[in-house]
């Protein structure tokens, strides 16, 4: 129980010291335009949460952005599964891959917003900054995979599936795994990136735009608190169904 | 008649097997001695088909008709025990596991992973399970490393029981004692004593 007690604390003690900061910093500047504290966010937040277009809001981009590490992390495996199948194949793909880790997320934007409409924007912009991550860390799991047990599995006529499936997975699964949750903050923050620079109808990057043309601080820190926490529950959600398909108890 | 025939094989500057030639007795286990790094293994992953000599020929046998076993164990780290027999195993034989597992000496360790078996236990699994892919011929590198001597010898009659041909790599004074055919190698490049 000690053990358990321990960490909890750690974190409830760490939380509250920054919060102690914030109100701080927010008492000496003295102007909530500038810097509301965190009672008045909360108070906000807590106003916001009992509107139904909150929760419309909230879930349209939590769709988005869930949409996006879909594409990101199926198109991220393909490609890194092709890279891996041919010299040929890695040398064409590595560079695009390569392009796109390196090109300003703004970039992107701007260019897709051109190609298709404003609601697909944030979705499309998700994935791409997904991608690059799962492709890379794929990859790296193919590459890095045991010779030997390749080896073991040509010597005991295993098909390609089967080699696949009990040699291969294994050893990926835990880049990907590693990709997935790395690449999830991206996702949101690029995704809510996008929403602010494209303005879909209901979206938190939308509502967090508005807030400056009325200088509303307070609902600029409550939309961004909405999804600091929106994406530690997707967090959390995906480190359980990780426990559960390993069959481990679930914290 | 399974024989290499004027067989060589070199690794860079290293010429391992130099017009190597050897028929393989057709019946029994037969042991290979020698000192490390003479080419015994080699010799067996040659006719395992995992190496593809530089020239000459390996007749009477094809890689598919082969269960080699690794010096290593290779056991697979994500399955179990029981698992890293019947996924070498086609559906038909898979009800034999647990006689090979008997035959291990590892009942009641179905469900244990690699990682929670001894060396031993680790050893006896790697070679029941290239006993349970079956084949015409059976490549063994080093079967009882790491296997206590009764072990050995009970595992020993099991091998004479197959009535294939065996091909081992054994150090032990025991084994090349229990053996029906032994041969004694130098090397590199292999020659035969």
């Amino acid at each position: 129980m000690t053990s358990t007690m321990f960490p909890k604390l750690r974190t409830a003690t760490t939380c509250l010291f920054w919060l102690a900061v914030w109100q701080f910093a927010a008492w000496r500047v003295a102007s909530p335009l500038f810097l509301p504290g965190p009672l008045t966010v909360v108070v906000r937040l807590s106003e916001l949460v009992q509107t139904a277009p909150f929760w419309q809001t909230a879930v349209l981009t939590l769709c988005r952005v869930v949409l996006g590490m879909l594409w990101g992390t199926a198109l991220g495996v393909v490609l890194a599964c092709l890279a891996c199948t041919g010299r040929w194949l890695d040398t064409i793909l590595s560079p695009a891959v390569r392009v796109i880790r390196a090109t300003p997320v703004a970039s992107f934007i701007l260019l897709v917003f051109l190609w298709t409409d404003r609601d697909q924007v944030p979705v499309i912009i998700a994935a791409l900054m997904v991608l690059p991550v799962v492709w890379g860390n794929v990859v790296r799991g193919i590459r890095e995979c045991d010779p030997k047990l390749l080896e073991f599995a040509k010597a005991y006529r295993f098909s390609r599936l089967k080699t696949a499936r009990l040699v291969l997975l294994p050893a990926v699964k835990p880049y990907f795994l590693s990709a997935v949750t790395t690449s999830m903050g991206l996702a949101w923050k690029s995704g809510v990136a996008a929403e602010a620079l494209v303005l879909p109808k209901l979206a938190i990057g939308t509502q967090i735009y508005n807030t400056k043309f009325y200088l509303e601080t307070a609902d600029l820190f409550a939309w961004t608190v909405a999804v600091i926490l929106l994406s530690l529950t997707l967090e959390k959600l995906i480190a359980l169904l990780i426990r559960q398909s390993e069959g481990r108890p679930v914290a | 008649m399974i024989c290499l025939e004027h067989v060589n094989l070199s690794f860079g500057e290293k010429q391992v097997l130099d017009d190597f030639t050897l028929t393989i007795p057709e019946t029994g286990v037969t042991v290979l001695s020698g000192p490390s790094g003479c080419g015994k293994t080699t010799l067996l992953r040659v006719l395992a088909g995992l190496e593809t000599p530089d020239r000459g020929r390996v007749t009477g046998i094809t890689p598919r008709e082969t269960a080699f076993l690794f010096q290593e164990d290779r056991l697979l780290p994500e399955r179990t025990v029981l698992q890293q027999l019947t996924d070498v195993m086609d559906k038909a034989h898979r009800a034999d596991a647990h006689r090979w597992l008997a035959l291990a000496e590892l009942t009641g360790e179905e469900h244990a992973l690699p990682r929670e078996l001894s060396g031993g236990m680790g050893r006896r699994l790697a070679l029941v399970r290239t006993l349970a892919l079956g084949g015409e011929l059976y490549l063994l590198d080093e079967p009882f490393a790491g296997i206590d001597l009764p072990r050995q010898h009970r595992l020993m009659a099991a091998l004479k029981a197959l009535n294939k041909p065996v091909v081992l790599v054994s150090h032990e004074s025991e084994i090349l004692e229990l053996a029906d055919h032994v041969i004694a190698f130098d090397g590199p490049p292999l020659c035969i004593l």
